[in-house]
């Protein structure tokens, strides 16, 4: 794995994000990347929410399934909403780890995470032997068990991987009844607002913008059997309150599935 | 510290009329609406309204107190954030909807002591959301400010902690580091590399690596350098030399690596370089062992023969040469004096020829024993040759003190000089190997040139003894007969029988040409064996028909011949085979032949003369000549050497000396009862001298020349 900067002059996806839905988790310089990406879509902080409350969703339907550990790649700063704090809401003895490899966020989530159900690794999540591999998530993850795979808000910024396989491996990893959690930009949708943001992000950080076509986010999901209604647009997956909307859901701003490893 | 934990709202004491409950909760209602979505809130709307409901108490009771107090909108104001209600919005929505919304909806909008209690309580909520929202502003940023310190420390401790592990590394590597820019300016110089060289690093850093080259780089390293520099290249491994600052050479394997940037453009090189001296100058010094002779240090065998073979690489038209150099008796030295002295005064003499013809593209080498030989590069003609093997056998006069003892040695030289196109290598060794033979056989202690014509000639001599046997029985030889003239009558005494080789290459040969060589080859004896058969079969012939009149055939016999044991045997076997009387035969030996014998050959001819064989002397005079010897010796003629009929040509003023010994000769075989034949004998005036001296017989041209049977016997 490549050792990210640590570098206090350049922008971090993860304090974007944090960013975005109203911390203070963030420097200057990530705010300044920030507005700028959202003047060019007005709509991205929103879009950030969505992702928390789809993120919420999903997880409880995975607990309603029975799954109480997770796999949480990518997972950005342990912040309000998190996955940590989700799971520990709806049950309070689900284990979670947590992977990322901004070495910023691995520092925060040991200070910020006292539970001894929560494990912060870093590592890419596109080296799914070192992540499974890694002990403190042998030590709290039990394989043999269903587990909860939350792929959310990452996998936009991963890119030139055969990600299929990479999946792939974690799905092998995974007990049957094991989940996935997955979201992705989507291509289709305000095509040319993205490619903008792509080359806002290109021209001013090293972050990567990958959106993906439907179909191929329906490939990054083989092996699993998706749940009710499939692969959708983010706010269209069981939203639950108007709040759970996307202003235009039918531009598809980003796809998102749950799937079951049978 | 940020997580979001659920708090029960305490519910207001008061009791709450019915009127005042329902305003309080449309007005938690539109409050929820009002701000959801203005930052992001970890709740639904139904917990977001509860979680309103709560706040909304808090606000109508304060409102509606008796005692008007702010802090509970104060406290609003704080657990608003901290259900992370951050969003700029919020609070303006919020403030908004209580001065807008709170009192109608309570029903007591005309009220204008509450109208100012609502301002009060905005206030407060706003100081309190704001003074929140900062604490929790810096609490966060705090918290990610520390974990980015954190996470950069613990990089930076590592990477400290792997730059740490990479300088010892390249400090107390055993070999040799440095590390250049792009440029080949030197950056970096460990301790061993600054040893190897003997440069301080301060010193090594103001350098190029171009500043390193040496001379003897081979030309290669240099290329590979420039492809490395244009990045064509990722590393390449030479052998190079390198010059201590101290001026000794140091020879090292060399690996020279480009090292790239993130964009895989070069960025560095890296020199890693082992000091390989040691390997260097033990291979070198096997090789010098084992191209050196240890005993004089001078090239040996094998160097003189590579030396030899790459001189032929030279350009078209190069000449070269040879002197191959052979001491004299140097055996008799080393068998009289001991080894020890013979090694001494091969020393020597490999000093005084290294030192008399040193120099460029000379090589002085000793190819083993006592032969020495010297290869001359680039010779300029024959003459350049001999001058140097005058100037070798010059510096061989002075005689060599060695223990006390003064040996003069000699050497003798073969020398070879030609244009390298059209030779070899093989060729000039052996040519230059037969040359020392010619000088060796022509007395030692000189040089000889080597020529052409002369191996002709004694190739065609070996040719000769080589194809001898065959010829022998293939029947190329045969005899032709020349007569001995009884000079009262010119009655024909005897013939002398005169062995011919008819070659299929060369032609009729006479016998000078073979004998001598047959005479060397032991061939003789068969051959001589040959000729005496074939004159006695001759003259049985001849007796057959001439009955009395039958000259005797004198047959030579050659040294070797008179000294084989079955001389006797042989003769007397072939005489019975033809059943010819012995007096018939002649045997003619040379005076040398004779006269320097043991008793066994004299035995031989005592034994053939008492059988009635004739024995003559032939050559008479031309040797020693002991006279008084004569007489003890079974002879029965003399023949006087042809030489002597020189001086007896002329009709008169012949030489008086010729004629003196000549006549001294035959009074002296008159004397011991010996007849004598003179040899040579082409002139009337000689026969006629040589009848009134009392000479009994000729034979030469005058008489006749030697001839097949048929021609010769018209005579008898
Ligand atoms: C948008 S943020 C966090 C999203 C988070 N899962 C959520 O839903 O709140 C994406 C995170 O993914 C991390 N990330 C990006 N690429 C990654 C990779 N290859 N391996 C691990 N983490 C990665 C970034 O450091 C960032 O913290």
């Amino acid at each position: 794995m490549e050792r990210p900067e640590i570098d206090l002059r350049s922008a971090s996806v993860a304090r974007i994000f944090d960013y975005y839905l109203g911390g203070a988790h963030n420097f200057a310089v990530d705010r300044v990347l920030a507005d700028a990406a959202a003047k060019l879509m007005p709509e991205l902080p929103r879009m950030m929410q969505l992702h928390r409350r789809f993120l919420a969703r999903a997880m409880r339907y995975l607990v309603e399934q029975g799954v109480t550990q997770f796999l949480d790649l990518g997972s950005g700063l342990p912040t309000a909403g998190g996955s940590a704090e989700l799971a520990r809401r709806l049950d309070p003895s689900s284990r979670v780890v947590l992977v990322d490899n901004d070495p910023a966020v691995i520092a925060h989530g040991t200070h910020m995470l006292d539970s001894a159900n929560t494990a912060v690794v870093l590592g890419d999540i596109c080296e799914p032997d070192l992540v499974l591999g890694h002990p403190e998530t042998r030590r709290l993850l039990d394989f043999d068990q269903p587990v909860g795979l939350l792929l959310v808000g990452v996998l936009d910024f991963v890119g030139d991987v055969a990600l299929p396989q990479v999946i792939a491996r974690y799905r092998d990893a995974a007990a049957p009844g094991s989940h996935i959690v997955l979201t992705n930009f989507s291509v289709e949708g305000g095509l040319e607002d993205y490619q903008r943001t792509e080359q806002l992000y290109r021209d001013n950080t090293t972050i990567d913008f990958h959106p993906r076509s439907a179909a191929e986010v329906t490939e990054l999901l083989a092996g699993f059997d998706l749940a009710e209604p499939g692969v959708v647009d983010i706010s269209l997956w069981r939203p639950e309150a108007v709040e759970d909307l996307d202003e235009h859901p039918e531009r598809s701003a980003a796809y998102v599935a749950v799937g079951r490893k049978p | 510290m940020t997580g979001w934990t659920r708090q029960d709202i305490p519910r207001a004491r008061s009791a709450v009329t019915e009127p005042v409950a329902a305003g309080m909760e449309a007005f938690a209602q539109s409050w929820a609406s009002a701000i959801i979505g203005t930052s992001y809130v970890p709740m639904t709307k139904a917990e977001v309204v509860e979680h309103l409901r709560g706040l909304t108490e808090l606000l109508v009771e304060a409102l509606l107190a008796d005692t008007f107090r702010t802090s509970a909108a104060h406290e609003v104001g704080i657990r608003l954030v901290e259900a992370h209600f951050t969003g700029t919005e919020t609070l303006d929505r919020t403030v908004q909807l209580m001065g807008d919304e709170l009192l109608s909806e309570l029903g007591r909008d005309g009220e204008p002591h509450l109208r100012s209690r609502i301002a009060a309580l905005q206030g407060s909520l706003s100081a309190g959301y704001a003074q929140s929202l900062r604490e929790r502003t810096l609490d966060e940023q705090e918290a990610i400010r520390e974990a980015v310190l954190d996470a950069r420390d613990h990089a930076e401790a590592a990477l400290r902690a792997s730059e740490a592990r990479f300088r010892a590394v390249f400090a107390e590597a055993a070999i040799g580091m440095g590390i250049s820019d792009t440029d080949g300016n030197i950056l970096e110089v460990n301790q061993s590399l600054q040893d190897m060289l003997g440069y301080p690093a301060s010193e090594l850093r103001q350098r190029n690596l171009r500043s390193l080259m040496h001379p003897a780089d081979a030309e290669s390293v240099w290329g590979y350098y420039e492809q490395l520099l244009h990045g064509e290249r990722d590393h390449f491994r030479v052998e190079k030399r390198f010059n201590r600052r101290d001026g000794q050479a140091v020879w090292t394997h060399l690996t020279i690596s480009l090292v790239r940037d993130d964009d895989g453009q070069p960025a560095y090189q890296v020199a890693m370089v082992e000091d390989v001296t040691d390997r260097h100058l033990l291979q070198n010094r096997l090789r010098y062992q084992a191209l050196h002779d240890p005993l004089t240090t001078l090239p040996n065998r094998a160097l003189f023969l590579e030396r030899l073979s790459k001189a032929f690489d030279g350009a078209a038209g190069t000449r070269i040469g040879l002197c191959y150099l052979d001491l004299d008796g140097f055996k008799v030295i080393n068998d009289s004096l001991g080894h020890d002295i013979g090694d001494q005064l091969l020393v020597a003499v490999a000093n005084r020829l290294d030192e008399s013809v040193a120099g460029d593209g000379r090589l002085v080498a000793r190819m083993g024993g006592d032969e020495f030989v010297i290869l001359i590069e680039g010779s300029t003609g024959t003459q350049s040759i001999v001058d140097i093997a005058d100037r070798v056998l010059d510096s061989l006069t002075a005689p060599v003190r060695i223990d006390g003892h003064e040996l003069s040695v000699s050497a003798s030289i073969g020398l070879v000089e030609r244009e390298i196109n059209g030779t070899t290598s093989a060729d000039l060794m052996r040519d230059s190997d037969i040359t020392l033979y010619w000088a060796k056989a022509d007395g030692k202690s000189r040089w000889a040139l080597y020529d052409p014509e002369r191996n002709a000639r004694e190739v065609a001599r070996f040719t000769l003894s080589a194809t001898m046997p065959a010829a022998l029985e293939r029947d190329e030889f045969y005899v032709d007969y020349q007569p001995l003239v009884r000079l009262e009558d010119s009655k024909v005494l005897g013939v002398e029988a005169l062995v011919r080789w008819q070659h299929p290459e060369f032609g009729r040969l006479a016998p000078d040409r073979f004998i001598e060589l047959a005479e060397e080859t032991g061939l003789i004896v068969p051959l001589g064996r040959w000729v005496l058969r074939s004159a006695c079969q001759q003259a049985r012939r001849w007796m057959d028909e001439f009955g009395d009149a039958t000259p005797f055939v004198s047959v030579n016999l050659a040294v070797r011949q008179s000294r084989d044991p079955a001389l006797v045997n042989d003769v007397k076997s072939i005489l019975e085979e033809f059943a010819l009387p012995p007096h018939l035969l002649q045997l003619e030996l040379t005076e040398s032949a004779i006269m320097g014998t043991a008793d066994e050959p004299l035995e031989a001819l005592r034994q053939l003369s008492g059988m009635g064989v004739r024995i003559a002397i032939d050559d008479f005079g031309t040797g020693y000549s002991n006279l008084a010897y004569l007489k003890h010796l079974p002879v029965h003629e003399l023949k006087i050497a042809g030489s002597f009929m020189e001086g007896m040509r002329a009709a008169d003023g012949a030489d008086p000396v010729d004629s003196k010994i000549v006549s001294t000769l035959v009074s002296l075989a008159h004397a011991l009862g010996l007849t004598v034949t003179a040899e040579g004998v082409e002139t009337p005036s000689q026969a006629e001298r040589l009848r009134k001296i009392g000479c009994d017989a000729g034979q030469g041209w005058l008489f006749a020349r030697p001839g097949p049977p048929h021609q010769i016997e018209v005579l008898f």
